[in-house]
């Protein structure tokens, strides 16, 4: 536990201590504002249009459902900008210390590799809270000037840290492959964009081989989180994930010694 | 303290320590010498439990490399050949990192961190951050690093690589201080540092031991010849025939010099210092010099690494 604390700790340290923190947190919050922005505009928009239609046919206005049509929306798009982000938090975690040898500190110290992964993984989710933190921001004012349900907002952002810790845990893993950041940042990228995309071949395929590939997919998961469906298989699904992600970066550092590169 | 037993380690196909065995006792300095590439730092690697040995067995301090690793290394401190600094942490940052992941209490670490710094002479950079500092003062950082939990085994990769004149007789003495606490294992392909602050050498080529002595112990065994230079005032025609008439000696040549000069080379096993004097004095030759020369751990190390293919013994 103490290891694990020191490399954690030291990690967001070198996180907060640097600009990468600021950057990534700053350029995730401006894009997800900017989205935001949009999505809510369109949506008022919407409701205008109706209170119009509704006065013009002398009926009872449309109630429009602010969880539905703004905020799923809006929690899908920050499922994307995550993925777009969480590659670059993540790169340098072990190529950094392959590529300056500090990994020779680490791995000639009394501490286990799992405990320097779990240090490395939980650091990075660390930053990714933060950046989740930033954008209650947005939330705070559709309750200021609404009236959106609370549990669905509550099962979107479960749903966005647990995609987030999946990304998370296979950036470690690319990172452990390589001493270059940008061929980590890459490979995660290619890699999670593959089984975000997965299930869109379902429509071209046998139907059984469609749901399959469909229930590999970490997008399809996501969807009952950002609707505020609660179903543990999504859970067991996106755990399962993160326990594959975390085994192969131990995995591959333990074979590093043996390959010795 | 350190006991290797046969241990090689391939990369591939290729051999970077090819069944090296040797021990060192508690409170030894050790010297590894060899050229580059000659598989000191593989060694030293299978020493600190980064890489593992492919065959052949390894202890320090009484617990095995392999099967015993996290026992081993609380109990090392290991200066890598580029030092392993973290460059946005500040030193003082860095060091109580690095004790705390070798397993120092809280309460001893703000003093641990203290003596390795006053040990590296870097209290004056505590506070900067490691990236901004010179070459000389990161290697330093580097020896901090090492020192920091008071290990009983120290495995230094070229400690003094990168250092200026002054550090580097800093460093050496800093090493020669830290024997007798410490057990050392340094590596290096400055030959005046092996004789300067190691007591044995263990020279290594090809991923091969070629010898392993004391320092004094490799110039005498590996001498070969003994050579004289005589100096005398006398025609050259006659120093040579007399010289070379004396027993033992095997060849007499000319050198350049003020006066007639001459060098000699003999047996290794006989002395004929005496005799060339004699020999000089009954002719009524004036002796300006006669000088033996020593065999440096220079040569030594040049014959076994460029000639010797497999270990001399």
């Amino acid at each position: 536990m103490r290891n694990f604390l020191a490399i954690y700790q030291r990690e967001v340290k070198s996180y907060f201590s640097s600009p990468i923190a600021y950057v990534v947190i700053g350029l995730f919050l401006i894009l997800a504002g900017i989205f935001f922005y949009l999505i809510i505009s369109n949506f008022m928009q919407m409701c205008m249009r109706v209170d119009m239609m509704a006065q013009q046919y002398r009926m009872a206005p449309q109630k429009m459902n602010v969880n539905l049509m703004a905020i799923r929306p809006i929690m899908h798009n920050l499922s994307l900008f995550a993925l777009f982000f969480l590659p670059l938090v993540t790169m340098r975690l072990y190529s950094d210390e392959k590529r300056t040898g500090t990994i020779e500190l680490l791995m000639t110290s009394p501490v286990t590799n799992l405990q320097a992964i779990l240090g490395k993984f939980f650091a990075a989710a660390t930053l990714y809270l933060v950046m989740l933190g930033g954008t209650f921001l947005y939330i705070i004012f559709l309750f200021l000037y609404g009236n959106p349900e609370v549990g669905p907002i509550f099962t979107a952002y479960l749903g966005l840290l647990l995609l987030g810790l999946c990304y998370i845990a296979f950036g470690v893993f690319f990172s452990t492959l390589t001493d270059n950041q940008i061929i980590a940042a890459v490979s995660t990228f290619v890699f999670i964009l593959f089984f975000w995309a997965i299930g869109w071949v379902s429509g071209f395929v046998s139907p059984s081989l469609g749901e399959t590939l469909s229930s590999f997919s970490l997008i399809e998961h996501f969807d009952d989180f950002a609707k505020g469906v609660l179903d543990t298989k999504h859970i067991v699904y996106y755990i399962s994930f993160i326990f594959m992600g975390l085994f192969l970066s131990f995995v591959s550092i333990e074979s590093t010694r043996w390959r010795g590169r | 303290m350190i006991d290797v037993q046969q241990v090689s380690r391939y990369f591939g196909d290729v051999a970077a320590v090819n069944d090296i065995s040797f021990k060192v006792e508690k409170g030894e300095i050790v010297g590894f010498l060899g050229p580059n590439a000659a598989g000191k730092t593989t060694a030293m690697r299978v020493l600190t439990t980064y890489l593992p040995a492919t065959s052949g067995t390894a202890t320090v301090a009484g617990f095995d490399v392999h099967e015993q690793s996290m026992e081993v290394r609380k109990r090392i401190g290991y200066l890598p050949e580029n030092p392993p600094l973290y460059q946005d942490m500040r030193v003082r940052d860095y060091l109580e990192f690095v004790a705390k992941i070798k397993g120092v209490a809280p309460a001893d670490r703000h003093k641990a961190v203290d003596e390795a710094m006053d040990k590296a002479a870097i209290g004056d950079v505590s506070g900067r951050v490691i990236k901004y500092l010179s070459k000389g003062y990161k290697q330093r950082v580097g020896l901090a690093q090492a020192l920091v939990h008071n290990p009983e085994v120290l495995i230094l990769d070229e400690p003094t690589v990168r250092l200026d004149p002054n550090q580097i007789i800093e460093v050496r003495q800093l090493i020669k201080s830290l024997a007798g606490n410490h057990t050392i294992i340094l590596s290096t392909h400055i030959l005046p540092e092996v004789s300067m602050t190691c007591e044995r050498v263990v020279i290594i080529n090809k991923g091969v031991i070629v010898a392993e002595d004391t320092t004094e112990g490799l110039t005498k065994k590996h001498a070969g010849a003994t050579r004289l230079t005589v100096s005398v005032d006398a025609p050259l025609q006659a120093v040579m025939e007399k010289i070379g008439a004396v027993r033992g000696v095997t060849k007499v040549e000319k050198t350049s010099g003020d006066h007639t000069t001459v060098f000699v080379e003999s047996d290794k096993e006989v002395e004929i210092r005496p005799e060339v004097a004699q020999v000089l004095v009954a002719n009524g030759w004036p002796l300006y010099e006669l000088k033996a020369e020593d065999v440096s751990l220079e040569d030594v190390f040049l014959h076994l690494t460029t000639q010797e293919e497999g270990p001399v013994e």
